[in-house]
């Protein structure tokens, strides 16, 4: 008996992807300004999402705080490329460290509540990351600073040359968490993961080390947040108290890309970014409508749909685009035993 | 002198916080449930009685008799509606849930009535004040606002303690199951624990409204001031819960004496502070 | 009988989820009767009580009480109906003081014989201890306030589950001993028992499960204890 990860659809599934990165990463050579935006903002949301669904969905940290990250990363690579001169790009990458030096002492405080006040508690946190980032005069106070044209122009010689460079960056960021998301959920820590999102006291009495999962996640997940939150504002090239750590922008569309995309797969926040731009396109210039309607779909998803799209479609098709699931194969020997 | 009147004024905003915190333990006392909507809520009530005011011609606290029914009845209906079919054993739904609804009612507020900051007039009231002693006033809406407070919560408790419905209430938080086996509908009572909540939060959004500006957006600002004043307190005791606000309003009034911009983060270091010290809160009366 | 059973049940299947607990299962009590539903753990004795209560609901076969349908009718209208169960474990409410969680017991308000009074007549121990807080009773105690609680609706069938349960024999008997005047005025009774001598002296009709089918059923003095135990073990 084997365990395999991959069934029939999970093989198309990850020809698939291969072949839509490939389309991707050339994207420059063929797609026009506005599109490479619009890609490179899908990338940011899909890898924030999917590190929320992390968080959430599998090790059941429910957190309404994760701009915390996303304005430490951008304040960090401000500071880092501002103050230090450091290469913006490079900074980007110091910025995943220090977001997880940071929620050590974060998640020893917080992991002191439990459910839903964890949940507050870490909006809290975000709210004295803002308070006190309103305080640093050096990076703007509370109204904010901009990034100065010589630390934009070290990044590459031409305007064109910067657009692809900020493309790429972004593609390589959202795959690479990706990717770091699939082989953590591959292995063995994986499991104990799955097991912890189906069920989480029965998980406990098998011995699994549930509250040194969940601080390792949410250190990690940090991480992976600070890198994004770093290329946001790096993009953005401008950064204040309130749009970095916006609960609107980097929380409440998080939150609904997964849930209706599918919470606990890893495909979910993928299928629910696209559906969430596809949406924004259509109804765009709705300003606060919008967000109204998304939240009365959450609403309504999560009550009849709980599992999300993706969820609904694995429970009546059984596919999966990328091989996690864990099936237990009998071989038989030569005697035709197994 | 000074100190003094800073801790007094801090004391007397620590009620407003009481009652935004009570109103949020209520129902998690019932029935496990956070209400993340819980500010927005409270800034619902408010322009509930901004309508009550223009339309009517109201004063803010006669308005009360319009905002109270009104916000008890939306509770009820949206327990019974929405909420009671988000409770069970998975923590998701009722949080997210709530999280949308918190997102729906900013928005919608926002579309209504713009983001306009607002305030209520009381009346000559608002510059009302004692003396208490030589360079030591107390404001009289502040006053009546902690006795309203003080009082909203002793009524709680003779109601949870010694009535019908309060039995019904603790009886359902502690076995819902064997609730139903002595003839209680838990649907109802949990939308009535709902209304109540809601009740609370109505007279808090008034006193909310005429004490400060408002807008569509500040909702989660009162809702992490009463999470922090239940955590601070203890959970389970509402007269912790009265200590807790108590305790946040001075440490925000302090902050804000040193330096304006340190108001609301004093309050969250001293939040922080006692979590990392006495999770359990100061005066807990369950281990939660 | 002539007249119709009080409670009536037909070829009842209950489920936990993909687990079948109750195979076909029926049984009748008449007015001012007292049933005894006997089996091993597991049998299906307090999924049957269940389903009588309305805490879950059979998923085939039907369930009639005074001669209407409550298959499907939850819990709370159950007790209106005059069905009140004292569940496994006592389950008392433990921020309820011993009185309060008595009164609660009446808060249907049915009309009936048994009031407060009437219980602390009964069960005298109950008076003096009436505000303390439920968790303070010894266990024995705690199974009369339960059983007190479940009087205060005034039902016309009163299901017990495992009443003997952890407590001693002498209390067992004390407990039992009160039971005639409980149905004195023609309350009827279902008791789940795992204390089989118990059951067969308080009951005259015994039904025993047996992985959730009714492997023997009979007037209580016709059974003997062969045929019990063969029914009980299965063998």
């Amino acid at each position: 008996m084997i365990v395999e990860h991959a069934t029939r659809s999970s093989r198309i599934g990850v020809a698939l992807i291969a072949i839509a990165l490939v389309v991707l990463a050339s994207a420059p050579y063929w797609g026009d300004r506005q599109t490479l935006r619009l890609l490179a903002e899908m990338f940011t949301f899909i890898a924030l999402a999917s590190l929320w669904n992390l968080l959430a969905g599998y090790a059941g940290l429910v957190s309404v705080g994760q701009q915390a990250f996303v304005g430490l990363g951008g304040y960090v690579l401000f500071a880092l490329a501002m103050l230090l001169d450091v290469n913006p790009v490079l900074a980007i990458f110091v910025a995943g460290p220090i977001g997880a030096l940071v929620a050590v002492p974060v998640a020893l405080l917080i992991f002191r509540l439990r459910g839903a006040y964890f949940a507050i508690g870490t909006w809290v946190v975000a709210e004295v990351f803002r308070l006190v980032a309103s305080q640093i005069s050096v990076l703007g106070g509370g109204s904010g600073i901009s990034l100065p044209a010589s630390v934009v122009l070290a990044m590459a010689p031409s305007r064109l040359m910067r657009e692809f460079e900020m493309y790429w960056l972004a593609l390589l960021l959202a795959v690479v968490i990706l990717a770091a998301i699939f082989v953590l959920l591959r292995s063995r820590h994986g499991l104990a993961l799955t097991a912890i999102r189906d069920n989480e006291l029965a998980a406990q009495s098998t011995g699994i080390g549930v509250w040194s999962i969940k601080f390792t996640v949410y250190v990690l997940t940090a991480f992976g947040t600070a890198m994004v939150g770093a290329f946001i504002f790096l993009q953005k090239l401008r950064i204040s108290p309130d749009t970095a750590f916006s609960v609107n922008d980097w929380t409440a569309f998080v939150i609904f890309i997964t849930v209706i995309g599918g919470i606990g797969r890893i495909e979910g926040p993928i299928i629910g970014t696209i559906i969430f731009f596809a949406l924004r396109q259509s109804f765009a210039g709705l300003g606060s409508l919008y967000l109204l309607m998304m939240g009365a779909v959450a609403i309504v998803v999560m009550l009849w749909a709980p599992k999300g799209l993706w969820g609904m479609i694995v429970e009546r098709l059984g596919w999966q685009i990328l091989p996690l699931q864990r099936h237990l194969v009998l071989r038989k020997d030569a005697r035709g035993k197994s | 002198m000074q100190w003094l009147n800073v801790i007094l004024q801090g004391v007397l905003i620590g009620g407003l916080y009481a009652m935004f915190a009570t109103g949020l333990s209520l129902i998690f006392g019932v029935m496990r449930l956070v209400n993340i909507a819980h500010g927005d809520l409270i800034v619902l009530a408010a322009y509930i009685s901004l309508i009550a005011t223009q339309a009517f011609g109201m004063d803010p606290l006669t308005s009360l008799l319009l905002v109270v029914p009104v916000m008890a009845l939306i509770g009820y209906a949206l327990q019974r509606g929405l909420l009671n079919y988000t409770l069970g054993e998975d923590l998701l739904p009722p949080l997210l849930v709530t999280f949308g609804l918190s997102i729906i009612i900013q928005n919608g507020l926002l579309e209504l009535f713009t983001a306009d900051s607002r305030k209520l007039q009381a009346g000559a009231i608002e510059i009302q004040t004692f003396q208490l002693a030589q360079d030591l006033w107390i404001g009289a809406l502040p006053l009546i606002q902690f006795v309203v407070a003080v009082a909203v919560i002793a009524g709680l408790q003779l109601l949870f303690y010694r009535t019908a419905l309060g039995r019904a209430l603790r009886a359902t938080s502690d076995d819902q199951a064997v609730a139903q086996l002595t003839g209680l509908d838990t649907r109802h009572i949990f939308a009535l624990a709902m209304a109540l909540s809601l009740a609370v939060i109505a007279i808090a959004g008034v006193f909310l409204a005429v004490r400060a500006n408002f807008d569509p957006a500040i909702g989660p600002a009162r809702l992490i001031f009463a999470f922090e004043a239940v955590i601070i307190g203890g959970l389970g005791s509402m007269w912790g819960t009265l200590a807790g606000g108590i305790i946040l309003g001075v440490s925000q009034a302090i902050g804000a004496q040193i330096d304006p911009g340190w108001q609301l983060l004093a309050g969250h270091i001293v939040f922080l502070a006692i979590l990392a010290v006495r999770p359990q809160g100061l005066f807990p009366k369950v281990s939660g | 009988m002539p007249d119709d059973p009080l409670l009536k049940i037909t070829a009842v299947d209950a489920f936990y989820g993909d687990f079948q607990a109750l195979f076909g299962v029926s049984l009748s009590v008449g007015t001012g009767q007292v049933a005894a539903v006997i089996g091993a753990n597991g049998a299906g004795k307090s999924t049957l009580l269940k389903c009588i209560a309305g805490l879950m609901h059979p998923s085939r076969g039907e369930i009639l009480f005074e001669n209407a349908a409550t298959t499907n009718t939850p819990a709370f209208e159950a007790l209106k109906r005059g069905i009140a169960l004292v569940p496994e474990g006592r389950r008392l409410f433990p921020s309820l003081t011993v009185e309060e969680n008595l009164l609660i017991g009446g808060q249907s308000r049915r009309p009936g014989p048994w009031t407060l009074a009437r219980v602390y007549e009964l069960f005298p121990i109950l008076a003096e201890r009436r505000n303390l807080p439920a968790p303070a009773l010894s266990g024995g105690q705690q199974q009369m306030a339960a059983i007190g609680r479940a009087l205060m609706s005034n039902p016309r069938l009163l299901l017990c589950d495992e009443i003997s349960l952890g407590l001693a024999p002498i209390v067992v008997r004390d407990i039992y001993a009160r039971l005639p005047q409980i149905t004195a005025e023609g309350l009827s009774l279902v008791i789940v028992e795992q204390d089989i001598v118990q059951a067969l002296r308080a009951a005259s009709h015994v039904y025993c499960l047996q992985e959730g089918r009714v492997a023997l059923q009979g007037a209580a003095r016709d059974l003997s204890r062969e045929k019990i135990s063969a029914a009980y073990f299965g063998v």
